[in-house]
C-alpha cells in the first residue's frame, strides 16, 4: 500500500458507465448496455461503447470507471495477442478470460488500488455457453443471466421470472429491451442509446445503436407521490 | 564420438557447425533405460523399463504425473528429469490458477523446449541430460511429444528412447498405422510388447516395466504392479500360442547345430534339453 503514492491510487470514479445486462439464449449470449458516460450527475458522453468482443469466443461488458475499462481492454488485447502468437490449435475461451480478469481484479483490490468496474464476461466455445461477472472487489460468479449495478435490482427480477433455456434470438432481444427500458425509466444515469451484442459459435456481432420507445403518460407517473405519506 | 578441441564449451561451434556438448547430452539420453510412448485418438500410453542398481535397491522412478491431463516418461539423467518435471508441474498449476483450465500440452512442450534451448546458449550452463516423452490430452485430442536436450521437440504417433530403444521402435514402426483407432487395451498391449522388445530376451515382468495411461475421461495415472502383471500374463499366453508352431523347428535346428553359441532363449533351452538327455550337442 505504501509503495503506491496516494495520488495514484483509485479513490473514486470520475467518468462512469451504468448497468450492463446479459443473458444466455439458444445460440449463445446476448449482452446489452447503454452508451452513456456520466461525469457525476452530468450525462456527458453519449457514444461510449461499453460492450466489446474479445478474441474469437468472448464478449466483455463494463460498468463503472471508463478509463479503467480502457485499461482492462489493453490487458485483454495483450492476453489475446500472446494467445494468438502461440499459433497452435488452442485459444482462450470465455471461462479462461473470466478467470484471468478475476485474478487481475482481486489482486488490484488487495493492493488497495482497484479497477473501478463491474465486468460481464460472456461467450461460446465448442458449443458451451458461458456467462459470468467479476467486480472491483474480486467477487465473481456465473449464471444464466447477469447484470451489474442497478441492473441487479431492476433487471434481474424480470429475468428471474421470464428467462428460460432456449430463448430464440428475437425473444432474447425483446427480453433485454424490456430490462433496458425499465433501467431507462428508473436509473438517472441511463441514456436512451442502446447497444446490443450477440456471441455465437460463429462469432461476435455488434448491432448498431438504437433508441427505445418510451411512454411517459402512465398515470403512475402523473402523481407519483400519491399514497406516500409525507412525500412531495 | 571422439574427443576433439571443440567440445569443451556448449558455446563453441565446431567447424562443421555442430555443438558437441549438446550432442553429448543426447548420448546421455541414449544410455538411459528405455522409455516408450504410443497414442491413439483418445488415449496415450507410456511404458518404461525400470532398472535397479542392485537387487537390494528400489527402482528408479521414470514416469511422473504432471497434471491430470499430462504425464511424462524420462530417459537419461533422472535427476535432471525430476527437476524438469517439477517445472512442468509448476507451469500447469499456475496456468490452472489463472485460467481455471488445463494447460494445453502443446504449449507446455514449447515452454520446456525453450527452457532447454537456453542451456545450449549460456557458457555457464550445461544442457539437460534427459529426454522426455510428454503424453497429454487437450482440446485438439491426444498428443505424444518428445523433448530433446537440444531444445527440439517433435510430435509422434509412437516413439521410444533410451538404450535398446531401436528394437522397440522397429516394432512400433510395423504397427503404428493401427494406433489411431486402437482401443485402450490394445494400446497397452502394444506398449508392453514394445517394452519386451527392448528387453532383448530378459523376462518381462511388472517389476521391470512400469505403465502409465492418460485418456479422455481418464486422468493420468500409473498402473499398479498387480494390474501390469495381470496384463503381461494375459499377453504372454497369447504370445506363447503364437510361437508354438515355431518350436519344433527350432528344436530340430538345435540338435543339428554343434558349435553355434546362440543367445536366444530357445537356443539356451535347447542346450539344456540336450544335457538332460545325457549329452549336449557340444559333447559330440
Amino acid at each position: 500500500m505504501d509503495s503506491i503514492a496516494e495520488s495514484q491510487r483509485t479513490l473514486y470514479p470520475y467518468v462512469t458507465g451504468s448497468s450492463v445486462v446479459a443473458i444466455k439464449y439458444k445460440d449463445g449470449i446476448l449482452m446489452a448496455s447503454d452508451m452513456g458516460g456520466s461525469y457525476g450527475s452530468t450525462l456527458r458522453y453519449k457514444s461510449v461503447e461499453r460492450v466489446k468482443p474479445i478474441g474469437k469466443h468472448s464478449l466483455i461488458g463494463a460498468s463503472g470507471e471508463i478509463s479503467d475499462f480502457q485499461e482492462i481492454q489493453r490487458y485483454l488485447d495483450e492476453l489475446i495477442l500472446t494467445d494468438n502468437m502461440w499459433d497452435d490449435g488452442n485459444s482462450l475461451g470465455p471461462k479462461e478470460v473470466h478467470n484471468y480478469l478475476t485474478r487481475v481484479m482481486y489482486n488490484r483490490r488487495n493492493k488497495f488500488n482497484p479497477l473501478w468496474n463491474s465486468l460481464v464476461l460472456g461467450g461460446v466455445k465448442n458449443g458451451q455457453k458461458y456467462l459470468g461477472t467479476v467486480n472491483m472487489i474480486g467477487i465473481n460468479y456465473e449464471d444464466d443471466h447477469i447484470a451489474t449495478g442497478l441492473g441487479n435490482h431492476l433487471a434481474r427480477p424480470i429475468l428471474r421470472d421470464e428467462w428460460h433455456e432456449n430463448l430464440s434470438f428475437e425473444e432474447g432481444v425483446k427480453l433485454l429491451e424490456k430490462c433496458m427500458r425499465v433501467l431507462l425509466y428508473r436509473d438517472r444515469s441511463a441514456v436512451n442509446k442502446i447497444q446490443i451484442a450477440k456471441m455465437t459459435e460463429e462469432g461476435a456481432t455488434m448491432f448498431p445503436p438504437f433508441s427505445l420507445k418510451t411512454y411517459w403518460e402512465f398515470s403512475a407517473f402523473k402523481n407519483p407521490t400519491v399514497g406516500a405519506e409525507g412525500s412531495w | 564420438m571422439f574427443r576433439n578441441q571443440y567440445d569443451t564449451d556448449v558455446t563453441t561451434w565446431s567447424p562443421a557447425g555442430r555443438l558437441f556438448q549438446v550432442e553429448y547430452a543426447m548420448e546421455a539420453v541414449k544410455q538411459g533405460s528405455a522409455a516408450i510412448g504410443l497414442r491413439s485418438k483418445t488415449h496415450v500410453v507410456l511404458a518404461c523399463v525400470n532398472k535397479a542398481n542392485s537387487e537390494l535397491s528400489s527402482h528408479q522412478k521414470k514416469i511422473f504425473k504432471v497434471d491430470d491431463h499430462i504425464g511424462v516418461a524420462i530417459a537419461g539423467l533422472t535427476a535432471d528429469g525430476r527437476v524438469l518435471s517439477r517445472y512442468m508441474r509448476s507451469e500447469c498449476i499456475n496456468y490452472n490458477y489463472t485460467y481455471e483450465s488445463p494447460l494445453p500440452v502443446g504449449r507446455l512442450v514449447v515452454q520446456l523446449a525453450d527452457k532447454a534451448q537456453v542451456c545450449t546458449q549460456r557458457s555457464w550452463k550445461r544442457p539437460y541430460g534427459v529426454g522426455l516423452l510428454v503424453a497429454g490430452l487437450d482440446e485438439s485430442g491426444a498428443h505424444l511429444y518428445y523433448n530433446c536436450p537440444s531444445g527440439n521437440y517433435f510430435e509422434y504417433q509412437a516413439f521410444a528412447i533410451g538404450s535398446r530403444s531401436q528394437a522397440a521402435k522397429t516394432y512400433l514402426e510395423r504397427k503404428f498405422n493401427n494406433f489411431t483407432a486402437s482401443s485402450r487395451e490394445d494400446l497397452i498391449k502394444d506398449a508392453l510388447i514394445a517394452a519386451r522388445e527392448s528387453l532383448q530376451g530378459e523376462k518381462l515382468t511388472s517389476s521391470v516395466c512400469t505403465i502409465a495411461v492418460v485418456g479422455v475421461g481418464e486422468p493420468f495415472h500409473i498402473l499398479d504392479q498387480e494390474t501390469v502383471q495381470q496384463l503381461i500374463d494375459t499377453f504372454e499366453i497369447v504370445r506363447e500360442e503364437e510361437t508354438a508352431p515355431a518350436e519344433p523347428e527350432a528344436a530340430a535346428e538345435q540338435d543339428a547345430a554343434t558349435e553355434q553359441a546362440s543367445g536366444a532363449d530357445q537356443g539356451g533351452a535347447g542346450n539344456q534339453g540336450g544335457a538332460d538327455q545325457g549329452g549336449s550337442p557340444m559333447d559330440i
